[in-house]
């Protein structure tokens, strides 16, 4: 068998496709240059036109008190006396309503719009910049590092205010050594309700009553970590707000006329408390200013603001407070705070509305200037319009002051139509395409998925070619130099991703064309002659049944209705292709053995081999497998989670984890189910491995199967118990909980470890007895007839059949409940092995079974259920698979090799992502179970990478598992021999024997071995590569869709993402049944000896 | 060679056509506020009934189901009841592969079971009435030389091509085009119409097409 050819060209595969989908994404999301400038005292302009120093100026508060509580919806900021009922989550800040409502003009509730993604640092980001966060920093909120742009922190630092902070540590390494006192608490530990917000109230009166301080943040957690951990409709929540509203009476009581008093939300959340998204309720929190003097110059009126954005407090804070506006803000004053005209001689001076603008206009066209300097991606015509208006506006408002005339509400209009119409040029720059990357990105991909299908088409050719990636890699690499010297060259500069592009479209290009000549000369080898085809007319494999079926997953794609209804259009789609192949089996007359009509001359009988008993037998095994494969297809749709855009959808009970669950009988009767199907996961491995005979050696993978799996799931199972228990119930228990939160999952975790470990040292399963006595075989002492074809054959000719033969009589002789029968001396060989029938599958399935205890281990414990009908659909899909090869078999139609069919992989990878779904996950940002972050780290973490991967894992699991099990689908067939062949005697005689060699025929002929496995992996990968083809398509063709950040783009990642980890398994996969057959190699070469001598 | 069995297929295809097209029409003169898209049950019904009668009837003059080997009465009346019962089995059969399908399980059981009374009387009626009370012969019609006759040919193509249409009428049902035939089950029934429809119209277009290479073993 070539085993490093193999690896190697699946593994250049692999990377072109990462190099088609690494282009395309820095061509489809850019990211937003910052401007390392900062606003001094000196360049604010007075009203007027004056020059002055502005920070020297009256400003209208002193003081400010912000209090930020994260995830303040809207929905909890507002009060409705009428509602009888409130849910756990409303009317809970009765605060915010008496005080608007008793002084109107001190104070005012408003919706507060955050730009997405509304997670934490972003948001903090927004608020104290006031410039637009990018699509793709949403991955740092993780290890959030200094702000560098230019903020209301900094500037507060620079006219010398002193900022007192407390809470969130986000904001601490956001905003190193710029705070004149810090209080951070801990932030990441979501489980933690109540850390944070009691560190803050140790301080926060202290402080306040104290002069030590000019603006007083505070962040609070809870309310946030409450969502996260109950969802908004728990009275944990209720618990929480009313904390809250106590905390703001407090402040309220304590506040001085000087002092302004922002309360905010950074983002809204979603019913199930989550945030990160774009939908309205992650978007809307809510906003709250107060003062002790008057704040409003008119009572609400109907040109009052329905929402304020998110960027609008930075300029509004900044004039009010009397320090200059950040450089790169794009906001716009909040204009109900000004007086529309500037009162004279009023005792807190303050600027009028039209100033406030005029201030704010002249820093966002500075800023504007600096940028369009430094990066060319706002559209010229755009840029120039943009100019044109601020120059127009400029000259009339400096016109109408320089006559000493008051500005005309259309002027102030005009100016803030001149603000709004530069933000939302920003946001639609910020999203800007690159469409040279992109189109590139799309070839190769492109390219790379013929190619897979090339290669699986022809891996019988190509495996016999040595050398295929020889001369395309040593020209890839010459072809990247040269790009990147001939840039050096004209530019100055080399940019890597033009010159990986055209490396690898080089390379591939150069694959094809090999192929092609290589399929040539066989064709010419074997004497027929290439069909002609023209290049236009549609080659007959696209209208196969199973690519058809790809086809139109594909298409899929394309539309947002079918993205969000996804989980079910693939189950659709499983499920019609899985009709489809009895329906198949059927019209070719397989499924039924025909009746013997006495009209039908019995001659036009296929076949000879053809036996009723045998196929009526493998008939009823593969419908029955249907039967399990629709069941647990239609049981997965109960899994599901909600999208957003499903407008009437109630996320499945069991993603919620146990301990929300609040009713205890539930609670019980949910995680006796759990372990009941641990327990059933465990107990069908087991069983399976036992059945054939895989736990009998002393091998590692052996102690691995019998030690390692149950004490898992027994871990498994503990930590579901410990996880659940309600915090408040088993109060002297709580350091007992605590450690096992931390502890069993650990365990589990080496556990697991060291089952891979062993899997991979010692990968055999085979359980060798040599008997003592046998001395007396020699290979002329009458030799069985049925063993050898002549006496002349050779030792190891004989050994390579003669050892399966030995093992399936054991087996027999067990499964018979019988001790293995000795063999009598003289005439039957001395060699007994046990396994070896299984000797590739037994590691994969093993493998298979580990890894998902581990990936179940990182799920709500309810999704256990989700997983064994995981299992269960594997094993139908095999089973089918195997009882429709064997069909073919037995009526003499199949090919011969050990191909996999296109439809069983199509079903395969189907079946990868209806679990995807079925396992709770959406292709959505807010989806993401954060939770998988702190499994066994209930404090929290200190790195990223550990968190990234755990929740990496726990989103993609179901790909994983199909990704590795992916070989089984060449293995079954050959398992499954055994009961055919047993089936064809009816029991008991001894003809059958010679076919049952199970997995040894892969050995037998390891050229046809290494050509199926090339085979398989490239048709799984060509599956999964042509969804991303497809999703890629998308998001280039619907780049100006309506949904382009809300399903594609996210779709897209997650595609992506999904490839990048199928992938990987597969190789991960391939790379075991090739370390098997090292060890099967050896262990022969090792048996060798021993028995000839 | 099989000329005159062609027309004989064709012309009776046209006669179930226009019952389909006659079931569409009729109501909408006599009931008042009748459209295929408000009322669908009561449409989905008169075709439904419209083809069954339609099928009966011709197949019944025409005489294509396999001579019964007995002519005792009770051996008819049993005939009868296993046809009955089958169809009844056919419709369970049909209302589970559609939920199977996605279908909701209890909110319009209603709809769902009268799209498999629908593809009953479309295909499992036509099976009855060509072939008999005999599911081996079903199921062994639907094979590459299960075909015994031009009746079982155009069988093959009409259900094929009636069961196609309803699961392409599935398409639709995501789309956010909130149009009157997106709602379950009209795009799938209307589907299943337009396929038998087709099934009707290419089956004798097709073995007329083909009758030089067709062969019927036990012709």
């Amino acid at each position: 068998m070539k085993r490093l050819p193999i690896l190697v060209l699946l593994l250049w595969l692999c990377a072109m496709f990462y190099v088609g989908i690494f282009l395309f994404v820095g061509g489809f999301l850019l990211v937003r240059l910052e401007v390392n400038r900062t606003s001094t005292c000196g360049d604010v302009l007075l009203p007027g036109g004056q020059q002055g120093d502005f920070c020297q100026g009256q400003p209208r508060f002193r003081r400010a008190v912000v209090l930020i509580i994260d995830a303040l919806k809207i929905d909890f900021a507002r009060f409705d006396p009428a509602k009888k009922e409130p849910r756990p989550f409303e009317n809970k800040l009765p605060v915010l309503e008496e005080v608007t409502s008793s002084k109107p003009t001190h104070a005012r509730l408003f919706p507060f719009r955050a730009d997405p993604p509304t997670t934490t640092m972003q948001r903090i980001k927004g608020f104290t910049t006031g410039s637009l966060p990018t699509f793709i920093d949403v991955g740092n909120n993780f290890a959030s590092s200094a702000i560098l742009e230019d903020n209301l922190v900094h500037q507060l630092a620079e006219v010398g205010k002193r900022v007192v902070f407390m809470g969130d540590d986000t904001w601490e390494s956001l905003f190193p050594k710029k705070f004149h006192r810090s209080l951070p608490f801990p932030s990441f530990n979501v489980k933690d309700l109540h850390t944070v917000d009691n560190g803050i109230l140790q301080h926060l009166y202290n402080i306040m009553v104290s002069d030590d301080w000019d603006v007083l943040v505070a962040h609070f957690l809870g309310v946030d970590h409450c969502g996260h951990r109950f969802g908004p409709d728990h009275p944990a929540m209720a618990d929480k707000l009313t904390q809250m509203d106590g905390v703001i009476r407090s402040v309220l009581d304590r506040l001085q006329n000087d002092t302004l008093l922002v309360v905010m939300g950074d983002h809204g959340m979603t019913d199930t408390g989550d945030h990160g998204g774009e939908s309205q309720k992650e978007t809307d929190a809510a906003i709250f200013l107060y003062s002790p003097s008057p704040l409003f110059p008119a009572s609400p009126s109907q040109s009052d603001p329905e929402v304020v954005p998110q960027t609008d407090l930075v300029p509004t804070l900044a004039l009010l407070l009397g320090i200059p506006i950040p450089y790169s803000s794009v906001g716009q004053v909040l204009l109900p705070l000004f007086p529309a005209n500037r009162q004279s001689g009023g005792a807190p001076a303050g600027l009028s509305q039209a100033e406030a603008l005029w201030i704010n206009a002249k820093q966002v066209n500075r800023f504007l200037e600096t940028y369009s300097s430094m990066a060319k991606d706002i559209p010229p015509e755009r840029l120039s319009q943009l100019q044109a208006d601020f120059s127009h506006l400029s000259s009339k408002y400096l016109s109408t002051v320089k006559e000493g005339r008051s500005p005309t509400p259309e002027l102030v209009a005009s100016l803030q139509g001149y603000l709004t119409s530069v933000r939302d040029t920003c946001r639609a720059t910020w999203a800007r395409f690159n469409p040279a990357k992109m189109a590139a990105g799309i070839a190769i991909l492109a390219c790379a998925c013929v190619l897979c299908y090339v290669l699986s088409e022809m891996s019988s050719v190509l495996v016999r070619e040595s050398g295929l990636l020889r001369v395309p890699l040593v020209a890839a690499t010459v072809v990247g130099v040269c790009v990147a010297a001939s840039q050096l060259f004209t530019q100055g500069y080399a940019e890597g991703s033009w010159c990986l592009a055209a490396a690898a479209l080089s390379s591939e290009v150069l694959v094809l064309w090999r192929a092609r000549r290589a399929r040539k000369t066989a064709a010419a080898e074997v004497g027929e002659v290439a069909p002609r085809r023209g290049w236009l007319t549609p080659p007959r494999f696209l209208l196969t049944p199973p690519l058809l079926v790809l086809l139109l997953r594909c298409a899929s794609l394309l539309s947002d209705s079918y993205v969000i209804a996804e989980g079910r259009v693939v189950t659709f789609m499983l499920f019609s292709l899985s009709l489809y192949v009895p329906f198949h089996l059927n019209w070719d007359g397989l499924l039924l053995p025909p009746v013997h009509d006495p009209l039908k001359p019995a001659g036009l009988l296929p076949s000879p081999v053809l036996s009723p008993l045998a196929m009526r037998r493998e008939s009823s095994t593969f419908l029955a497998c249907l039967g399990v494969l629709v069941g647990s297809l239609y049981l997965s749709l109960f899994f599901h989670g909600c999208r957003e855009e499903q407008g009437s959808c109630q996320p499945s009970p069991f993603l919620s984890p146990l301990s929300r669950v609040q009713d205890s009988r539930l609670k019980n009767l949910h995680y006796i189910l759990s372990l009941a199907s641990l327990g059933a996961w465990t107990y069908l491995l087991r069983r399976w491995l036992r059945h054939y005979g895989n736990l009998n050696s002393l091998g590692g993978t052996v102690f691995t199967a019998r030690w390692i799996l149950p004490l898992l799931s027994v871990c498994l199972g503990l930590h579901w118990a410990v996880s659940a228990t309600p915090e408040d119930s088993f109060r002297n228990l709580a350091e007992l909980i605590s450690l096992g939160q931390r502890a069993l999952p650990r365990v589990a975790f080496s556990l697991l470890g060291l089952g891979l470990a062993l899997l991979w040292l010692d990968p055999l399963t085979v359980f060798i007895k040599t008997r003592a006595a046998a001395p007396v075989r020699s290979p002329v002492s009458l030799p069985p007839p049925r063993y050898r074809a002549s006496t002349g054959i050779s030792t190891q000719a004989e050994l390579h059949h003669l050892i399966p033969q030995l093992y399936q009589r054991m087996r027999r002789s067990l499964e018979d409940g019988e001790p293995a029968r000795v063999p009598e001396g003289g005439d039957r060989p001395a060699v007994e092995a046990y396994g070896l029938g299984t000797v590739y599958s037994a590691p994969v399935v093993l493998l298979c079974g580990l890894l998902g205890m581990g990936l179940l281990l990182l799920h709500p414990e309810g999704m256990s259920l989700a997983f064994l009908l995981l299992l269960l659909e594997m094993g139908a899909l095999l089973q089918m698979h195997a009882s429709s090869t064997t069909l073919n078999a037995l009526q003499g139609t199949h090919s011969g090799g050990f191909s996999v069919p296109w439809t069983p992989v199509v079903l395969w990878s189907l079946a990868a992502t209806q679990f995807f779904h079925a396992t709770g996950h959406l292709p959505t940002f807010p989806s993401i179970q954060w939770a998988a972050a702190f499994v066994g780290f209930p404090g929290g973490h200190t790195g990223t990478i550990l968190p990234a991967s755990l929740v990496t894992l726990n989103t993609f699991s179901s790909h994983i598992l199909f990704a590795v099990a992916c070989p089984l689908l060449l293995f079954w067939p050959l398992v499954c021999e055994v009961r055919a062949g047993r089936g064809g005697r009816g029991g008991g005689g001894e003809e059958g024997e010679d076919n049952a060699i199970m997995e040894m025929r892969l050995r037998e002929s390891p050229q046809q071995f290494s050509s199926a496995l090339l085979q398989l992996a490239t048709r799984y990968l060509f599956i999964n590569g042509a969804q991303v083809f497809a999703s890629v398509c998308a998001a280039a063709i619907l780049r100006r869709h309506l949904m382009v950040w809300k399903v594609f783009a996210p779709k897209l990642m997650f595609e992506a993402s999904g490839f990048l980890v199928s992938s990987v398994f597969v190789l991960v996969g391939v790379t075991l049944v090739i370390r098997v057959d090292v060890a099967v190699g050896r262990w022969f070469k090792r048996l060798l000896p021993d028995t000839s001598g | 060679m099989w000329d005159q069995e062609i027309r004989q297929m064709a012309s009776s295809h046209a006669i179930m056509a226009s019952g389909v097209f006659m079931a569409t029409v009729v109501p909408a003169v006599l009931v008042p506020g009748f459209s295929v898209y408000g009322t669908h049950l009561l449409w989905l019904y008169s075709v439904a009934g419209a083809v069954a009668v339609v099928n009966i009837t011709l197949f019944w003059l025409l005489g294509v189901s396999p001579p019964t080997k007995k002519h005792t009465i009770t051996y008819k009346v049993s005939r009868l009841v296993r046809s009955c019962l089958y169809l009844l089995l056919s419709c369970l059969f049909f209302h589970t592969v559609v939920i199977l399908y996605g279908a909701p399980l209890l909110e319009t059981a209603l709809e769902t079971f009268s799209l498999a009374v629908l593809l009953t009387s479309l295909t499992t009626l036509r099976c009855v009435c060509v072939l008999g009370p005999n599911v081996q012969a079903w199921i062994r019609v639907f094979s590459r030389h299960g075909a015994m006759s031009v009746w079982d040919t155009s069988l093959q193509m009409v259900v094929g091509c009636s069961v196609v249409g309803a699961w392409l009428g599935a398409f639709p049902i995501p789309l956010d085009w909130d149009r009157p035939w997106q709602v379950w089950p009209v795009s799938c029934s209307l589907g299943a119409v337009i396929g038998y429809l087709t099934g009707l119209v290419a089956a004798p277009a097709w073995i007329h097409w083909h009758r030089k290479h067709l062969t019927y073993k036990s012709k």
